[in-house]
Parts: C-alpha cells; structure tokens; sequence
C-alpha cells in the first residue's frame, strides 16, 4: 500500500474524501436548481434546457455515472465512518449536555440518509414516472412538446407543474429540501474546516457559509412547488 | 558511613571540565549491555532516562502515574534560571552560582552550584532545541525576567507553565526512546524498596498498582528522581501522590540523608478556607513584583481592607527589607508573614493570611497591564477563593513547597550507596538551607540531562555489570518483605483511614518542625509522632483488596513513611541549633526577629545514617568548605 | 460566608474492565462550598472508609488544574459545568443545595475503565511515541537565541503547547475522537522553525497512531473545543488535515521519526 493509498484510509483521508465528494455533490445540487429554476422562464425556455442535456447523449452518461459514483462513495465512507464512530463512543453519559455540536452536526447521518431516500424517491417521480398520472404520462411523452426551433420533445414543464400541483407531494418536496438544507449547513461549513483553512478572515465565513449555502438551496429549489401550488406558474398547462 | 563528596580538584571554575575528563567512559557497543533503572519521571528522571537512552544505555523508567507526562515537575509556574546574560545586565556564570550560594544561606556545596550555574546554559539550549515555547520578545529572541529575589534578569519562562513546558518537552524526548525501544517504561508501578546486596545497588521492588503485584527489576545502576517530600505537613503544595517513599527505603537500605530538616515554605499560597482543604495552592512569586504586601498595623483589626486607611496598614517587608522590599527571597518572607500573624494582625477568618494588593499596581499601569501579567492567577484566585482580585486585596499565606534535604549525593550525584544515584529535588545537592526562585527546574533538568549522563557512565565503566538476577536470594526476599509489609498494613483491621493519621502527622510537623522551630517543640514532636505511628498500626482500616486498584493502600504505604521520615525530620532540625535559611531555630535569632547563622559549628551537612528500626540514626557531617565565597550574613535590608 | 450543600450523588461504580459498572447513589449533607469537587469526593471517600466500604477510585493530583491527572465527567460534561477549568479547579459553590451530580468516567473505547472513574489514557503516550516530538538528542542544540522564533509562530505553538493531555476533548466527543489531542501536540511543534524537518512523518505517525488506537474520526462537531480546559482551539484540527494532506502527497517520502542513534 503506498502512502497515499494508507492516507485515504485513515481518518483524516477519509474526511477529505467526504469534504470532496461532498463539494462535488453541492456542485451538482448548485446545477440542478440553476437548471430547474428556468420553471420560472417559462416551457420554452425549460424544455429547450431539458433536450440540450438529453442530446448530450453519452457525455450525460459519463455524467450521471460520476455523479453516482461520487454519491456512493459520500453515502459509502459516510456509513463507515459513522459505523466506526458509533463503536468509538460504546456508552452514553447519564446525562447528556451539548455544547457546541448542533442538530445538524448530530443528525448528519439521519439526513443524509434521508436525502438519499429523497434522491430515490424523486427519481421515481420526475425520472421514471413511477405510477404517473395520465396527464403526467402524456406530458412525458417524447414527443409532447414542440420547440420554437421545431424539434419535438418532452413537456417537462408540465410535468412539473401537475406534479407539484399536488399538495403532498408539492409539501414533501418541501420538507425533503428543509433536511437537505440541514444537511448542508453542517456539510459545507465542515469542507472549510477538512481542507484546513485557518485564516482569521475566514472563520466567519466557515461558520456562516453552510447555513447559507442550506438555505439558499432551501430557498430555490422550494420557490419551485410553493410557486406551483400558489398559482403563481404554470397557469397554462392545463 | 564514609562520606567522600569526590569534589575535584582544581580551581572552581574548571572542576566540572577537568572532572568530566578524568570520568571513564563505555565504549559505545558496550553501552546497550548495561540497564539503568530510573524511578521517577519528573524534570530529573525523564531527562536522565532520555539523554541515558540517547546514549545507548537501556532504560527501565517507573512512574506510579498513569504517564510520565503527569510529574510534579509540571506545576512549577515561575520559570527557570540561566545564566546567559542575555539581556545584558551584569549576569554571569559566577553571579549565578553566588546568588544560589548566597540564597541557601552558604549551605550548599561550592563545587556543586558552580557547575549548576555552568551548565544551566545548555539546559536553555536544549530545551529550545526541543522546543519548547519559551517567551519571546517582538524581534523573537528569548525573553527573560527577573524573579525570587534576583537583580538580574536570568528567569526564562513561558507565561505561568514553565514547569510544564520543560516536563513536556522531556517527556517527548523521553518518549522517544520509548518509541525506539531503549526504555521500557513502566507506569502505574510504585517503588516499595531498593534492592542492595554486596555494598551495590542491584535494582528494586515495584508494586503493580493495577493488579497489586509485587515485582523486581535488575539494573547496572540505579537512579531516584522521585522528588520531595513536602507532603510530610499533608498540606503543601506538592501533587497529592508525592511522597518520600522511594528515598525513605533506600535510606533504610543504606543511603545516607542529608539535612532533612531543610525545607522550603512559599511565602505566596492561597490560604486554607475549610477543614476538609486537601493542600495548598501557590500562586506564583512574580505577583510580588507589583504586589504590595501589608496587614492592619493594629492587633485585632477586622475592618475590610478598603477602610483601612493607609496610615493604619504596615508594609511589613518594605519597612523591615528596604532594598528588597516584597521581592524578599522565600524563607524571609514568609516567616515575616507567620510573624506579623502570630502578633495578631493576620487577616481573613482564620486569622492566618496577609493581603497582597495590587490596587497601587493597578492605579500606576492600569488594570489592563496588570491582568495581561498576571491574568491567569487572578482567575485562579477567584476561582478557588470566590473573591476578586482586582477589588479586593489577595489574600496569601506560606505553605510548604519545596524540600531542599533529600538523599547525599557526592559531586557525581551518587548516593553512600555505590551504583544508587539521586537526581533532581530528591537528593540535598544544590540549594543548601534555602531554594531560590526558578532554581529547581534548573537543577532537575542539569542532574538530568547533563551530569547523570557523564557520572552514571564512569560508574559502570569502573564496576562493570551488576550480574544479580531480578530472581536473585536478595531480590526475593526485598520483594517478599514488601509483600509482607504491604498485607501487614491491609489486615491491620482499625477504624481510621490513612488520611486521618496524614492530617494528624502534618498539624505536628507544621506546628512544631514548620516555618518556625524550638527545642520544646521539636522534642514535643518526637513523642508525638512516634504515638501517631503506633496508632497507625494499630487502627488502620483499608477497605478492598492488596491485589487490585487500591488507592487507599497507596497512601497507606506513603503515609507509613512519612511516620518514621517525620522523626528523622524533627531529629536533625532538633540537633541543628542554628538558624538559617529556611530552618529557622526560635533560640537564634536577633532582636528583630533575623535568623543568627552558626558557621563555626554548623557549617556542615548533616547526614543521617540507618541504624536499624527502633534504635537512634547515626549523624554523620560532612563539612562545607567555602573557598570562593565569603561567609556573610544573609542580609536583604 | 459559607454555605452548607446538601446534594444527591450519583457515583459510577465499575469493579475492573470487565464489569459491566452501575450507578452509585449517595446523599451528601453539609458539604461546605468553599470545598472543590475533588475535595467532596475526599469527604465522600473518607465517609465510605468509616463505613468499612471500598471509597470511590479517582484520579488526580497536582490539583491545580496542570497535571491533566483529574478525570471525571460531571452531569454529562468532562471536567464539569465551568469553562476552561479541569475538575480539580471546580469548586462547589458552582453548585446549589438540592443539586443531583452524575459523575462518570471518560467513556471512549481508546480509554477503557480499569476502576470506577479510573480510565487508562495510555494511548496518549503510544501517539506521542509516534512522531510527537523534535529529534534533539542533548548536548546536540545550537544557542537558545540563534534562531529567532517570530513572536506569532511562538505565541501560535504555545496556545496549542497547554494541552495538559487530560483526555477531555476525547470524553467529550460524540465520536470519541482524538483529533485535538493530536492536533495540538502536531500544533505546538510545527509552528516552530525546530519542528519542520519532521513535520510531515510527525503527522502521519501521531495519526496513524490514533487511528490504531481506535479513537473514532472527527466530523467536526467541536465538542473537544467547548471541553478542554485549556481551550485549545479546534483551529489546531484544521491546521491537522492540512498538514496531513500535504504530507500524504508530498511527492518525498518523509523521513520517518525515530530514535536517533544511540
């Protein structure tokens, strides 16, 4: 085993992986929202975005499979780490006082693991339509919406629009985003302190950046089901 | 008992330099052939068995803590003394060993100190080289700051851990070695005896204080670095666990102890504020740089300090030591204070304290300059005593604090047993009747790092290997006298615990062998203790077992030392009918309460020889030859 | 002046490792507050003597809050419910009358019970063993003054220099992490200009004998922080995983600590 193949599985190197992987997969959470947030520009402009990554066609591939990739591995250290740490810590005092850990710091493992069910349960959902409407299943069609440049493609926007219309899931939604927020605050925040910044300058920045890294993920991604379910878009899709 | 200090010829300043010449030396292949036994790991033993083990030699190092990191050495605030004259203001190797000659009251080895003084500039070399952090200044060159009565700046320190920064910077050499193989080190192992056969030291007997197993160890050499024994008053401001067994046992196996009466009582500690107080705590001397020492100048005046007005307060040290004034060395002060209380003008509500106040200190510099100095004590002030510093003068009183007696040691740290050395605050050699400030850091780490390594080595050059067994007749039957012993004291069957007979011994020895002795009160004493120990004996209850973790039979086993060392203690400060230093004798003194030293018939070593239990130790003197100081009347006025 | 407390004690009991342990419950009257909580536990013990039963086994010593000795974990915090004080220095007038006192050991799987609150530490000594020192055998050292230290860098080691190696950060993590024990001993040397010829095999070695000792990992929870009665920062953590990455990646091979020659 050569060093670096030793320092990735100590302590420490296994604290880089999760601060990596984990500022991977902000990454991607980041792109997902910018993405979707074109909801609010309109079908044209969020089924014209849809298509250019479906025509991406094996680079897409090459994507999801690093994403999941870097999921699994997050998901994977995650449940050593706190496996072992679990073992570290066999008794529990009589009494328990917290001082400086948080909700977000003690639950890591509970949201993250909710988030990961979320990741399934949205895949099911927007991906492969597990018991979809008709409307839904018309709207996903391949050929259900037809572009200014005159390409056909799926009606992405209206499947979002009728799936957020419904109130549970519009709320599940909703509270899946308040644990990913919770998730993050305490994720993000932590990658300042994995990667060793020390600067003074940066101490608050290490402690504010993850609470609002949470919720200005919080914030956009929930604009989304709030504004369908108020009325507030997708009046047209019918 | 033939005392043979083997001080080396030659003018003072090159004995240390000829000596080390005239020193035989092991061959390097030779020296992973010899094993060193060092007990105790503290400033002394930690160095020693580290620089032993970087030479080659194999270490067997024993600590009764849980780590060596935890020493007693590690609560020394102060800092440590050297003469490097770094800040240019007239220090100098010879100044340093003068004020330490001085400073003990001229009963101290001449040949000894000087050395110290020498070689207490390595020591700062070393230590940085460890790296330990040592105060700095704005250019990051070492700091430095006058202390314990000194007029030269020479104190090196790192705010108010010194003690621990050294201990830590030993530990990790030491641990080193550990890490390399070349000590084995043994925690959580007490030394119950020394093992002498055929006129050597050929190891020791350790209890487990685990699993309460009784062991023996085989070395080439032995060396106790096991500290003092100022736990004998109960209160001190030593560390709970230390204790004058190891020296105690080796004194009944042969080695000659020398002026135990000699012990040092810190004129800055908190004082005591309940019954059930398990020691002193000292706060360092450095406050009385800017603190004002003072009491009511009338008996029985219970006014809070603020109303007494400045014309009814008497700054006892400034008016009796004009030039030195608070700064006055340690034994001095604090028996001005026990003076000054015994008048009837001591303060708080037992009447036993003095105020320390820094209201002029802080009107002259301000609050903010007196807490960057001196912070960390005042909240350790207001922690324990619940009052605050900055608006209500300190309170202090002496408490014991440092033993200068200890095991005679010859100029090569070697004890009247061949191949037992004693090392750091558990040998007599270097502060004479009186330790100055920042001094015992500086000679636990000398005995450590830079003459044990020179002398343990001429000794095994000369002598060879010891060649007895661990399993050898001698070994067997220490350790089964320590078995005995130790089932002796837990089927005892009384009613008391070994605290009970502690608080009962010390309240004796604070009272009549204290910072003030008489002839009455010492023989008092010696009918005293003698009573207590039978008692002991007699009603001693040890609940649980000898052969498991056994903290009550741990102390059990110091206390029952301290029992028969509180005799010897008493003894010598009883056959000593001078004043000096930190003994003072109550018949000799001036009419101003100064101590009246004897140097015609007095200045000696007392050593005392075992003579058997029951029967009266055998005091032997080894006489103090001063050829390059002048014998002076000790005076700070 | 002082105050009389009367307090219910919740003790833990545990024979040896082996034991499984439980809660002992004694009512203490009178205790007066001028006393420290180690002092109580004296008077608890001296009481327990009387009564021909075995006294609580605890550890400490300098009781001056240096040694790093005290151990003992009060009402779920180590060291108890004063900041920036180990045991030793908490006295009970931070308590009331009336007031129930759960004390217990340091719970970590690194530091096993051997008695009632006395917990072996010894893995401290093992990471120290690895790499937790500067390799300057005596006699070898230059002048104190020949190399300058910048008054920062000093300052900066100091601050992680007071650890007093009690273990608290450890007793105090959820995880039962190491991680500010560690970081601290790699802190205070590789501030300073001595300590960089080893600084990379420092941090490897102390870690990697950390984790051996099976201490849990550090997910940042800064528990050790709030605990350690000398406030370490858990800066010195994030100066860690630097350095550690560094040395991991450091295209030479760092010299592995060791002995010296002898």
């Amino acid at each position: 085993m050569t060093r670096f193949q030793k320092a990735l599985r100590s302590s420490i190197g296994r604290k880089w992986v999760m601060a990596l992987s984990g500022l991977a997969l902000c990454g991607f959470v980041l792109a997902h929202m910018a993405g979707n947030l074109q909801l609010f520009a309109g079908p044209e402009k969020l089924n014209a975005y849809a298509k250019g990554l479906q025509d991406l066609g094996p680079l897409l591939w090459a994507a999801r499979i690093g994403l999941l990739s870097v999921f699994a591995i997050h998901v994977a250290t995650a449940l050593k780490l706190a496996a072992e740490n679990r073992a570290a810590r066999p008794q529990r005092y009589a009494v328990t006082q917290h001082d400086t850990s948080t909700l977000a710091s003690r639950t890591m493992v509970l949201t993250g693991l909710l988030v990961l069910a979320f990741a399934v349960y949205h895949l099911c959902h927007f991906t492969w339509h597990v018991g979809a409407s008709d409307a839904i299943a018309k709207a996903v069609a391949p050929d259900a919406y037809t572009l200014a440049s005159g390409g056909r493609t799926k009606d992405v926007y209206a499947m979002v629009v009728l799936g957020f219309r419904s109130p549970v899931i519009a709320l599940s939604y909703v509270a899946a985003m308040a644990v990913l927020a919770l998730h993050l605050s305490h994720g993000v925040s932590s990658v300042f302190q994995t990667l060793g910044c020390t600067s003074p300058r940066l101490e608050c920045a290490r402690k504010w950046a993850g609470p609002a890294f949470g919720a200005l993920v919080f914030a956009g991604n929930c604009s989304m089901p709030v504004a369908v379910l108020a009325g507030m878009v997708g009046s047209e899709v019918r | 008992m033939k005392l043979d200090a083997k001080i080396p010829a030659g003018p003072l300043a090159e004995k240390w330099d000829r000596h080390r010449f005239e020193l035989k030396l092991v061959n390097p292949a030779n020296k992973r052939k010899f094993r060193i036994i060092m007990v105790g790991t503290g400033l002394a033993g930690g160095a020693g068995a580290a620089s032993l083990a970087e030479l080659g030699y194999q270490v067997d190092a024993f600590t009764y803590h849980d780590s060596p990191r935890r020493a007693h050495s590690i609560a020394a605030q102060g800092g440590i003394n050297a003469a490097k004259n770094y800040q240019n203001d007239g220090d100098s190797v010879w100044r340093l060993f003068y004020d330490t000659v001085k400073g003990g009251d001229f009963r101290a080895r001449e040949a000894n100190v000087h050395r110290l003084a020498l070689v207490s500039r390595n020591i700062i070399d070393q230590c940085v080289a460890q790296g330990v952090p040592f105060a700095r200044d704005y250019g990051g060159l070492l700091d430095n700051r006058s202390f314990g009565g000194a007029q030269v700046s020479r104190t090196f320190y790192a705010r108010g851990q010194t003690g621990q920064q050294l201990l830590l910077g030993c530990y990790q050499a030491l641990e080193r070695q550990v890490g390399a193989g070349r000590v084995r080190m043994h925690v959580r192992k007490e030394i119950l005896d020394v093992v002498v056969e055929g006129g050597r030291a050929r190891g020791v007997v350790t209890r487990d204080l685990v699993t309460g197993k009784i062991e023996t160890f085989a070395g080439d050499a032995v060396v106790l670095a096991t500290g003092g024994y100022s736990n004998v008053f109960y209160l001190s401001t030593n560390a709970k666990a230390c204790n004058v067994t190891a020296t105690w046992r080796a004194y009944k196996r042969g080695a000659g102890f020398a002026n135990p009466c000699f012990t040092q009582i810190h004129p800055t500690c908190i004082p005591v504020a309940d019954e059930a107080a398990s020691k002193t705590t000292l706060m360092s001397e450095s406050l009385r740089n800017d603190g004002r020492v003072w009491v009511p100048a009338r008996k029985g005046d219970t006014r809070p300090p603020h109303q007494i007005p400045e014309a009814e307060r008497d700054y006892y040290l400034e008016r009796r030591y004009p030039s030195f004034g608070n700064l006055a060395p340690r034994d001095i002060a604090s028996r001005a204070a026990k003076m000054v209380c015994d008048e009837g003008r001591g303060v708080g509500p037992t009447g036993r304290g003095v105020y320390l106040d820094f209201a002029d200190a802080v009107k002259r510099v301000g609050k903010q300059v007196v807490s960057s100095k001196y912070g960390n004590l005042f909240d350790m002030y207001a922690n324990i005593t619940g009052e605050d510093p900055y608006s209500v003068p300190m309170r202090i009183y002496p408490a014991p604090h440092y033993t200068m007696g200890g095991l005679w040691v010859d100029y090569n740290l070697m004890t009247t047993v061949p191949g037992l050395y004693a090392a750091g605050e558990a040998n007599f050699s270097d502060h004479g009747a009186n330790r100055l400030g920042a001094s015992a850091l500086m000679q636990g780490l000398a005995d450590g790092y830079f003459i044990l390594p020179y002398t343990v080595g001429d000794f095994l050059a000369k002598e060879g290997p010891s060649k007895v067994a661990a399993d050898a007749d001698c070994f067997r039957a220490a350790a089964k006298e320590a078995e005995d012993r130790t089932k002796r004291l837990m089927s005892i069957g009384g009613k008391r615990s070994p605290d009970h007979f502690h608080i009962r011994l010390g309240k004796v020895m604070w009272e009549k062998c204290g910072m003030a002795r008489n002839k009455a009160g010492l023989e008092q004493a010696l009918r005293e203790i003698p009573a207590i120990r039978e008692e002991f004996w007699r009603d001693l209850r040890i609940p649980g077992s000898g052969a498991d973790l056994n903290q009550t039979l741990e102390k059990a086993g110091r206390v029952a030392d301290y029992l028969e060392f509180a005799e010897l203690m008493c003894r010598d400060a009883l056959v000593r009918e001078e004043s000096c230093g930190g003994h003072f004798r109550e018949e000799y003194q001036t009419d101003e309460g100064e101590a009246v030293r004897n140097d015609r018939d007095f200045a000696h070593v007392a050593v005392w020889e075992h003579a058997g239990d029951g029967a009266a130790p055998a005091l032997h003197k080894e006489p103090l030859v001063f050829e390059n100081v002048q014998l002076a009347t000790r005076s700070y006025k | 002046m002082s105050a009389k407390l009367d307090l219910k004690l919740h003790v833990w009991r545990q024979k040896g490792p082996g034991d499984a342990g439980r809660f002992e419950t004694h009512e203490m009257k009178g205790v007066s507050d001028h006393i420290s909580f180690l002092e109580m536990m004296d008077v608890l013990n001296e009481a327990l003597i009387a009564g021909g039963k075995e006294p609580v086994a605890f550890e400490h010593d300098c009781r001056e809050g240096i040694c790093g000795t005290c151990s003992m974990v009060i009402n779920g915090e180590p060291h108890g419910p004063l900041k920036a004080t180990t045991t030793c220095q908490l006295h009970m007038r931070h308590f009331k009358s009336g007031d129930e006192i759960w004390v217990e050991p340091w719970r970590a799987r690194a530091f096993p019970v051997m008695k009632d609150l006395v917990v072996d530490r010894n893995a401290f000594d093992r990471i120290v063993q690895n790499g937790g020192f500067i390799s300057a055998n005596t006699g070898s050292a230059p002048d104190g003054n020949a190399l300058p230290v910048p008054k920062t860098d000093a300052d900066l080691a100091f601050e992680a220099a007071a650890c007093i190696g009690c273990g608290a950060c450890v007793a105090a993590c959820p995880n039962g992490s190491a991680m500010l024990f560690v970081a601290a001993k790699a802190s205070h040397l590789n501030h300073l200009p001595q300590g960089q010829p080893e600084r990379a095999a420092r941090v490897l070695g102390m870690l990697d004998q950390a984790d051996a000792e099976l201490f849990g990992n550090c997910t940042n929870h800064y528990e050790c922080g709030a605990a350690c009665p000398k406030e370490i920062p858990v800066r010195v953590i994030a100066e860690l995983n630097r350095d550690y990455a560094k040395a991991a990646l450091a295209v030479e091979e760092p010299r592995a600590a060791g002995g010296g020659d002898g």
